[in-house]
């Protein structure tokens, strides 16, 4: 028994490498952005030496929620829009694992919209990546919530017809709302130190990571690759850390106190330049699991007299005694 | 000789003895005429008799005052043996206004010539209308041959307490325990078990009421039930069917309760709400139904058998969870406390409506199993048993009840706990290597589940299809590899359960099969109809799916086999419904469809239990028929 034990501490002090997290082939197309999450993730796995059997990476349903597949741990490949409450299950029944949720701008904004609400409410200690592509892929080309204005799909020919919805906005307008990023894929470190910060921030971290979809969206943040200072840097002792390399290119940064909500929210209204990096974090909002005792210890005792009290609170007796008056 | 008995015989009140009456209290929303019915259930079942409760409640929750559609409060069945159903009209009614009483009058829950305790205050009322319309329902009800009684509630407790509105319901206890000849000190001490926690004061001024109640009834009332008590009933708890699937749910060793508020199934979730926490347990209220069940589904998946609770309404937005729990083979249980349907349908009642969505409602082929509870103390242990049957099988287990069982009391042997109820730890311990995560069992389907936090057992759960590794797989022998596994876990689980036993003879002219809520009602009509010589049984049957063996041999014994339900059957004597296109109840279409007999059925759709008149008067119709 104390062996095993050592053994098992032992194991998890091993160093561990990028294939100790990978299995499987993706089946997303080339170029697609889901790639640079999937390795971002695997990096993460590795550099923060989690076991892989006490990681849990849950999704719904579309090209993102693919990618528990591909990684080697538990995983649950759910229904369309419900990661989320899934994860939160999980969460609630083992505080102890790490849970991981993938999803999509389809899955997360528009299916499963009220999930999306309620779970930024909860704060439970998930980290959120919802894969923004702006387009539905697997179900092949149809307009999604994030779509921009105007674009061409097959349900909307003639251009889309209602703004997009800003995820980074309505996160940080719900209430208990403690961790909100922004990445983009075509930028692999940030995106990397983004999804790093969200998982160690203890609470619900919500990163929407912009990603290209060379099938249905091409070219369509072209601009933005070809020109950094479209693209807007946050910078804080408590968010980024910019290398020199990455602040060569870009130039267009702007300090940014990640506790600072009313300015979280005005960097999140601007569309371009596209900010990128942590908009807001509290580690203070309470989390749902920690408010409901999640994980007490459960004896069978404890259940007895439990289950004890109640039925004396019902109970009856009638031995036939009363008759005699 | 000191009992009340003794000397109301003394007085010159003697005792009428009878066999069981039934009971109603109805008031206004919010006059305690509820509570009244439960205290005065709860002495019955001390004082040695049996007892059925039923509640009336207005489908609002503030119904205007003095209307006839706002009566609320319960029917308590009280007789010399156990009582299994809320029977059929009431034999005595205690009413705090005539409009109230009205309303169960013209809804036929009244026997012919019934009495009628009546709170006379409205008499005198300052609004005209008021004291006409109470004089003309008075008048009208004496001339139809009801025995009203009238009774000046308030004026008698406002000798006693300053806000006589809020005091009544004690008051018609203490008169309704006199009348029944109960003893007096045993109806005190149910006064601090009503009121709980609340203050001595409280305790206090409610026993005078009780008091005064009694000493009315001894001066002025010549009318004096008695009802034989039943043997020594031992150790016994006094619980409503919603009660105890709470408390079945903690006696399971459950953890995880997600429910989204619905009638009629919210009660349970209140009352485990109250109680879990001090276990371990978590009641979560999600955003939605879907969620609720997702969530549930996740915290199973984790190694934690969750329970969802609902009702009709959020079974149907469930069934795309329930699909992904038979999918993936995460144990779950389901609660399903029918209501109305379709639809919104009636919120506050009973119906029956709900088993063949249940059975077939999710899309492609998801067999669960299913297990309709049919008593209060079933509802304790289907959830014990369900749990298990979940974990064992990796399976969905669907509970159902209903209305009339959620909020009826009856009292129960009291359930002696044991460990074996509850889930075994977490499993932990090494996956052995090159084992696949679904390692289907060639003959039962059945495998060994890896639970997040297993090493070695890491592989991705999926609603698509897959292959033994959990790999999506859409070839076509995965697929059937994966439909036959999961169906042959019922054929396994179908090989433990015993056949449900006939209750009369085994062969005779008719069987009447019933499930759920129904079977003490139907089961009283039989036994009725058996003693007047008609060659009658009944077959009650829990396991819906799988189905026991031996049923089709059962049925194939009688002449005549006719399903007793509360859901929707056209009526064969409809003018465009024949043999051909009449739509069966659930069950008679299922038994027809399994067993190859020419099941019939009878059904109502009243929104109220079903009463053994009715069944009876269906029953006698169909042996007449058979005879001709």
């Amino acid at each position: 028994m104390t062996l095993e034990l050592t053994r098992c501490l032992l194991a998890s002090d091993e160093p561990h490498e990028l294939s100790d997290y990978q299995t499987g082939v993706p089946r997303w197309c080339n170029g697609c952005g889901d790639n640079a999450i999937l390795a971002a993730v695997q990096r993460l796995c590795r550099d923060e030496g989690l076991a892989p059997e006490r990681t849990v990476f849950v999704s719904g349903i579309g090209c993102s929620s693919r990618l528990p597949h591909y990684m080697r741990a538990y995983g649950f490949h759910g229904t369309h829009g419900r990661a989320l409450p899934i994860a939160e299950g999980v969460k609630m029944a083992r505080p102890d694992l790490d849970v991981f949720v993938s999803t999509g701008d389809g899955d997360c904004l528009s299916i499963g919209a009220a999930h999306w609400i309620h779970a930024l409410r909860y704060n439970m200690d998930l980290t959120v990546l919802l894969h923004d592509n702006r387009i539905y892929g697997l179900t092949k080309n149809q307009a999604s919530p994030t779509s921009p204005l105007g674009t061409k799909t097959n349900t909307t020919p003639r251009g889309s017809y209602l703004a997009p919805l800003d995820p980074l906005s309505v996160s940080l307008g719900v209430a208990n709302v403690s961790f909100v990023a922004q990445a983009v894929d075509w930028i692999p470190e940030v995106l990397y130190q983004v999804i790093a910060a969200a998982y160690r921030h203890k609470g619900f971290s919500f990163v929407r990571i912009v990603q290209r979809c060379p099938e249905f969206m091409p070219g369509l943040f072209d601009p933005w690759i070809a020109d950094p200072q479209r693209t807007l840097l946050l910078r804080h002792e408590r968010g980024l850390t910019i290398g020199p390399a990455l602040a060569n290119i870009y130039r267009n940064t702007r300090e940014h106190d990640p506790s600072d909500l009313p300015a979280a929210r005005e960097i999140a209204s601007v569309e371009d330049p596209i900010p990128v990096g942590i908009l807001y974090r509290d580690e203070t909002v309470p989390r749902y699991e920690e408010l409901r005792g999640a994980g007490s210890v459960r004896t069978p005792d404890r259940i007895r007299s439990g289950l004890e009290a109640e039925l004396d609170r019902f109970a009856i007796r009638y031995d036939g005694a009363r008759e005699a008056g | 000789m000191t009992t009340l008995e003794a000397v109301r015989e003394r007085d010159g009140v003697r005792p009428v003895t009878i066999d069981e009456h039934i009971v109603e209290i109805v008031s206004d929303s919010g006059e305690g005429a509820q509570r009244c019915g439960q205290a005065f259930a709860q002495i019955a079942a001390r004082s040695g008799h049996g007892i059925w409760t039923v509640e009336i409640i207005p489908a609002e929750i503030q119904p205007p005052a003095r209307s006839i559609e706002g009566a609320s409060g319960n029917r308590v069945r009280l007789g010399s043996r156990p009582i299994t159903n809320g029977g059929d009209e009431a034999d005595l009614v205690v009413a705090f206004n005539e409009q109230v009483l009205l309303g169960r009058v013209r809804a036929g829950e009244l026997r012919p010539g019934c009495t009628i305790l009546l709170e006379s205050m409205w008499r005198e009322d300052r609004d005209e209308r008021i004291a006409r319309t109470y004089v003309e329902a008075h008048d009208e009800l004496v001339a139809q041959g009801y025995r009203v009684v009238e009774i000046p509630m308030e004026r008698e407790c406002r000798k006693v307490v300053s806000d006589p509105r809020r005091g009544k319901n004690m008051f018609a206890l203490g008169v309704l325990c006199a009348l029944y000849s109960f003893d007096r000190r045993l109806a005190r001490e149910q006064i601090p078990l009503t009121f709980g926690k609340k203050d001595e004061a409280v305790i206090a001024s409610n026993v005078r009421l009780l008091e005064a109640g009694f000493e009315w009834a001894d001066e002025n009332l010549g009318l004096r039930f008695r009802i034989p008590k039943m043997r020594a009933t031992g150790a016994q708890v006094v619980l409503s069917g919603n009660a105890a699937l709470a408390l079945g749910i903690l006696a399971s060793g459950m953890e995880i309760c997600a429910m989204y508020p619905i009638t009629p199934a919210t009660s349970a979730s209140h009352y485990l709400s109250e109680i879990f926490e001090r276990v371990g347990g978590i009641v979560h209220q999600a955003e939605d139904e879907i969620a609720a069940c997702a969530f549930a589904i996740g915290a199973s998946y984790a190694g934690k058998c969750a329970v969802t609770i609902t009702s009709g309404p959020g079974y149907s937005l469930k069934q795309e969870g329930i699909g992904l729990a038979v999918m993936t083979e995460i144990p779950l249980v389901v609660v399903d406390v029918q209501r109305g349907g379709p639809s919104t349908g009636l919120p506050t009642k009973a119906e029956q409506g709900d088993l063949l969505s249940v059975l077939f409602g999710t899309h492609g082929d998801a067999p669960k199993v299913v297990y309709a509870v049919s008593g209060i103390e079933d509802c304790f242990y289907a959830m014990i048993t369900a749990r298990k049957i979940a974990e064992t099988f990796n399976t969905v287990v669907v509970v159902l009840s209903d209305a009339s069982l959620a909020t009826a009391q009856q009292p129960i042997p009291r359930p002696v706990f044991s460990e074996d109820w509850l889930a075994q730890p977490v499993d932990q311990t090494p996956v052995p290597e090159g084992s696949k995560p679904y390692d289907w069992d060639a003959a039962t389907g059945l495998f060994r589940r890896s639970i997040p936090g297993q090493p070695g057992g890491m592989h991705t759960v999926t609603g698509l299809a897959h292959d033994r590794a959990s790999h999506v797989a859409y070839d076509a022998d995965s697929n059937e590899d994966g439909l036959r596994s999961r169906s042959l876990k019922l054929a396994a689980l179908q090989r433990t359960l015993r056949c449900p036993a006939v209750f009369g003879d085994e062969e005779g002219d008719l069987l009447v099969v019933g499930w759920g809520s129904t079977k003490g009602a139907i089961e009283e009509t039989v036994a009725r109809l058996r003693s007047e010589g008609h060659k009658v049984s009944a077959l009650h049957l829990h396991f819906i799916q799988p189905m026991p063996s031996g049923i089709g041999d059962i049925l194939r014994r009688f002449r005549k086999v006719i399903t007793v339900e509360s859901n929707w059957s056209d009526r064969p004597d409809d003018a465009l419904i024949d043999r051909d296109d009449r739509r069966y109840s659930a069950l008679a279409m299922l038994l027809r469809s399994r067993y190859l007999v020419d099941v019939d059925c009878w059904t109502e759709v009243r929104g109220r239990p079903l009463t053994p008149g009715s069944i009876r008067a269906a029953l006698l119709a169909t042996l007449a028929e058979l005879a001709s």
